[in-house]
């Protein structure tokens, strides 16, 4: 049942960019295998290999033994090897079991055999643990559910390899813990599992040894066991980390930059309220629909609004777009980088400016003042890659830093940022908390929503919890702990 | 934080590296130029009056409406829209315009006043009826494709109504006045030809040099990420549909004195050919992409190939809208993406 993968000097060509040189490492039946890598170190296009999405340019993949090529992805299938893809790959329309048959449908003569796909899907789903409604669309599944779709359907085609890709990166605690469960009993049935994270916690805590990558070449593998994560980290990176956070400087409390009271958005959000101080870096922590997205986007008038008052500087202000967030000196840069953060197939200088182009307008746009801001953005934020390519072609971090930048060009008092770090690397990940420290120190308050608690803890002067669309808790500095976020966030807090 | 050199930042530049190299042959932008002179290759050797002056101004003052137009709809498609009624809007702001002005003959003396009025008119209108698309496209959240498929049914029975099914003429001396307008030139070449260059340069500078351009690219290439960066995502909408329709009166304005009459005929299927012309100019359907100089060189194209079809005798002259489908089609299969 188990299979045994070998990679043997693969090398891959993207036309002249070699991005894989010769990486050669086994994959043992059976075991989780974490794949450690920055952005870019060649994880995604070796495991795309593994998986049939790519072809090797030279080189051996071996399984149990015996050379092959595939040619596609169903080929990989057939052997019983399914990626589970960064961004879920389901049809949003089509319902959870029409999903799961995709190009794999039971007919009966000309037609389709509806019952029998059901009662194939319905037991799958159920060993998973999916609890949603099998023939209700895909598009009203949130992201674990999907998850949970996306593993029965690799079940349904009976795998024996299983790649995940960043399965956790907008996971709730509670749904990890349920997904660590189902890896676990996936192992002790025999699936190999590799499983990509940045998450150096999660990799540490379910994965049986690391292998790393760097710079599509293979660096080292080890025991998880005898691999603490500062190792793991300064692998990846190839240089000693110094500590991953800056030092806190928590202001002192006086008139509140921000200041929101009893804020309503109807079926996500009720009756919020919190002050921001200059220079503090406020944290919002909650599970995945706790209402901490939504609650801003309220604040933006992206959402309707049915109570509350927002001050900001003093001034009450009832936002209608972000243009007028932006006016009133508030920006924010949502976690969906691709969906509502960057052009990615636009250039970095256009990215750069467009939320303020009149700065360049004379009343014609100068390309030369808007190459300007470019360079100084490149400069100040450590951007690296190449200025006149699309943002597509950065790496995450780079992509992260360059939307970062792109939403402070309006030089915000308030800056609001969703899920800062996610699908960054571990150097990245350290730029982005020095640099958020650096505008907390100009004097700019800064807001914080993240699902990664090491991240809050690490980094905000004051963290709010929000359960079920209300506020829980505010947690000061001095009491922030894993611990203590989970339980104002799951509910089960006890007052001491 | 300058970005020192380490070996990661190198291979990341080296990635970004064949993107570049690859737009040294970009189809997109010179896919049109190079067929453009083919055809015209192809012209002088199959008849020597292919290639006159007189011939090649005939053409442009011919590609001038169509052009004007496609304009108009480059932006509209860049911004991730369509407009499928210009055709019929052409064809009722021409009517419209004509009654007016056969009206305004009696009351008011000076011919060239009259005719100043009507173009003036017509302008207006067809910024009215733009501004019109785009607020119920924006504001009331239909498609761009239903909402002008609508128009184009609505605008062209109006103006058979208005002509009773016949056609509405010109007076013999406004039409006298507003001749020069189609027939007249300057400096050797035909007004219609300088109005088009200028529309073109205009739209050019628009499109790629003002905020209004890049936003409206921005808003085709991903509305959600355009909204979210403060861009006034309707208004910039509402303006696309706005200008695409200044651009249909001014075809217009060109066009009437041609023949000094409006018919239920007139416009037909202009749509489809300024969409045309923005499609084999190299502009992406999807929107966020897209060049004023290839949509010119587009529309001229097209118009080009009817002209050679005209003068020479290999293909039938009726087969003018099947040559031109096949360069629609042949000009998308080379710059289709790869998946």
């Amino acid at each position: 049942m188990s299979l045994h993968v070998a990679f043997d000097g693969i090398t891959k060509e993207f036309g002249p960019v070699r991005v894989l040189h010769g990486v050669g490492f086994d994959l043992h039946p059976g075991r989780v295998h974490g794949l450690l890598g920055e952005n870019g170190a060649g994880k995604s296009t070796l495991m795309k290999i593994l998986a049939g999405y790519h072809a090797p340019t030279s080189g051996t993949l071996s399984i149990d033994g015996e050379p092959v090529t595939f040619r596609n992805s169903r080929d990989a299938e057939k052997r019983g090897i399914v990626l589970i893809h960064q961004e879920l790959s389901l049809a949003d329309d089509l319902t959870v079991v029409q999903n799961m048959f995709l190009g794999h449908e039971i007919r009966r003569g000309w037609l389709l055999d509806d019952r029998a796909m059901r009662a194939q899907a319905v037991e799958a789903l159920r060993q998973v643990g999916f609890e949603g409604d099998p023939d209700g669309k895909v598009r009203d599944l949130i992201v674990a559910e999907k998850q949970l779709v996306e593993i029965a359907k690799a079940q349904l085609r009976n795998a024996r390899l299983l790649v995940m890709d960043e399965p956790t990166a907008s996971l709730t605690p509670s749904e990890c813990d349920r997904l660590f469960g189902l890896i676990d009993r996936l192992r002790r049935d025999g699936v190999t599992i590799v499983y990509i994270s940045h998450k150096l916690d999660e990799v540490e805590r379910i994965t049986d040894e690391v292998i790393v990558m760097r710079d599509g070449r293979f660096v080292a593998r080890a025991p998880t066991a005898e691999t603490p994560r500062q190792r793991m980290a300064e692998l990846m990176v190839g240089r000693e980390l110094t500590d991953m956070f800056p030092d806190k400087h928590i202001p002192a409390l006086g008139k509140p930059l921000m200041t929101v009271r009893g804020l309503t958005v109807p079926g996500w959000a009720e009756d919020v309220s919190f002050d921001l101080h200059p220079g503090e870096i406020l944290g919002f922590a909650g599970l995945v629909g706790a209402g901490r997205t939504e609650l801003f986007e309220g604040i933006l008038g992206l959402r309707p609004r049915s109570g509350g008052t927002v001050e900001i500087e003093g001034r009450p202000v009832s936002l209608r777009s972000p243009r007028e967030a932006m006016r009133n000196g508030l920006t924010y840069l949502s976690e969906d980088r691709k969906g509502k953060g960057l052009h990615v197939n636009m250039g970095l200088r256009d990215n750069l400016t467009l939320m303020t182009l009149r700065h360049h307008a004379q009343p014609l746009l100068s390309p030369a003042s808007e190459d300007r801001a470019l360079e100084h953005a490149v400069a100040s934020f450590g951007i690296r890659g190449n200025p006149q390519g699309t943002a597509s072609s950065l790496s995450g971090g780079n992509q992260q830093k360059l939307a970062i930048a792109k939403f402070l060009e309006p030089d915000p008092r308030v800056f609001v940022l969703d899920e800062p770090t996610r699908g960054v690397d571990v150097g990245a990940k350290r730029d982005i908390y020095f640099l958020i420290a650096r505008l907390a120190a100009e004097g700019r308050g800064v807001i914080v929503i993240s699902s990664e608690l090491i991240e809050l803890i690490g980094l905000c002067h004051r963290v709010i919890v929000m359960r079920g669309r209300r506020v829980s808790a505010t947690v000061p500095a001095d009491r922030l702990s894993e611990e203590e976020l989970i339980a104002h966030a799951i509910g089960t807090h006890t007052h001491h | 934080m300058p970005s020192a050199p380490t070996p990661t930042t190198e291979a990341r530049g080296d990635r970004a590296a064949p993107r570049k190299a690859g737009r040294r042959f970009d189809p997109h932008r010179f896919g049109p130029v190079v067929g453009l002179v083919l055809l015209l290759i192809v012209g002088t050797a199959l008849n020597p009056d292919f290639a006159t002056w007189d011939n090649l101004m005939n053409v442009l003052t011919r590609t001038a409406f169509i052009g004007i137009i496609s304009i108009g709809m480059c932006f509209v498609i860049i911004s991730g829209g369509i407009d499928l009624s210009v055709g019929s809007m052409a064809a009722l702001i021409a009517g419209g315009m004509i009654l007016l002005m056969n009206a305004l003959a009696g009351s008011v003396g000076s011919p060239v006043a009259v005719v100043m009025l009507g173009m003036l008119f017509a302008l207006l209108l067809g910024g009215g009826f733009g501004l019109a698309h785009g607020y119920l496209i924006t504001r009331g959240r239909i498609e761009p494709f239903i909402v002008t498929l609508g128009t184009l049914g609505i605008f062209r029975a109006v103006l058979t109504w208005l002509a009773d099914g016949g056609a509405i003429t010109l007076d013999n001396d406004l039409s006298d006045a507003y001749g020069p307008v189609y027939y007249g030139s300057l400096l050797g070449i035909p007004v219609p030809v300088w109005v088009f260059l200028a529309v073109s340069v205009a739209g050019a500078v628009l499109l790629n040099r003002t905020a209004f351009g890049r936003y409206v690219q921005a808003i085709g290439s991903n509305e959600q990420v355009a909204r979210f960066a403060a861009v006034d995502v309707d208004r910039v909408k509402l303006l696309t549909y706005g200008l695409l329709g200044v651009c249909v009166g001014i075809a217009t304005v060109l066009y009437v004195p041609r023949l000094g009459s409006a018919s239920p005929t007139t416009g037909l299927l202009w749509e489809l050919e300024a969409i045309a012309a923005v499609i084999v100019g190299g502009t992406s359907f999807k929107g966020g992409e897209g060049r004023i100089a290839g949509t010119v060189i587009g529309a001229v194209l097209l118009s080009v190939i009817s002209n050679i079809l005209n003068l020479t005798s290999i293909i039938s002259v009726y087969l003018n809208a099947a040559v031109q489908g096949c360069v629609i089609i042949a000009v998308a299969f080379l710059q289709r993406r790869r998946p």
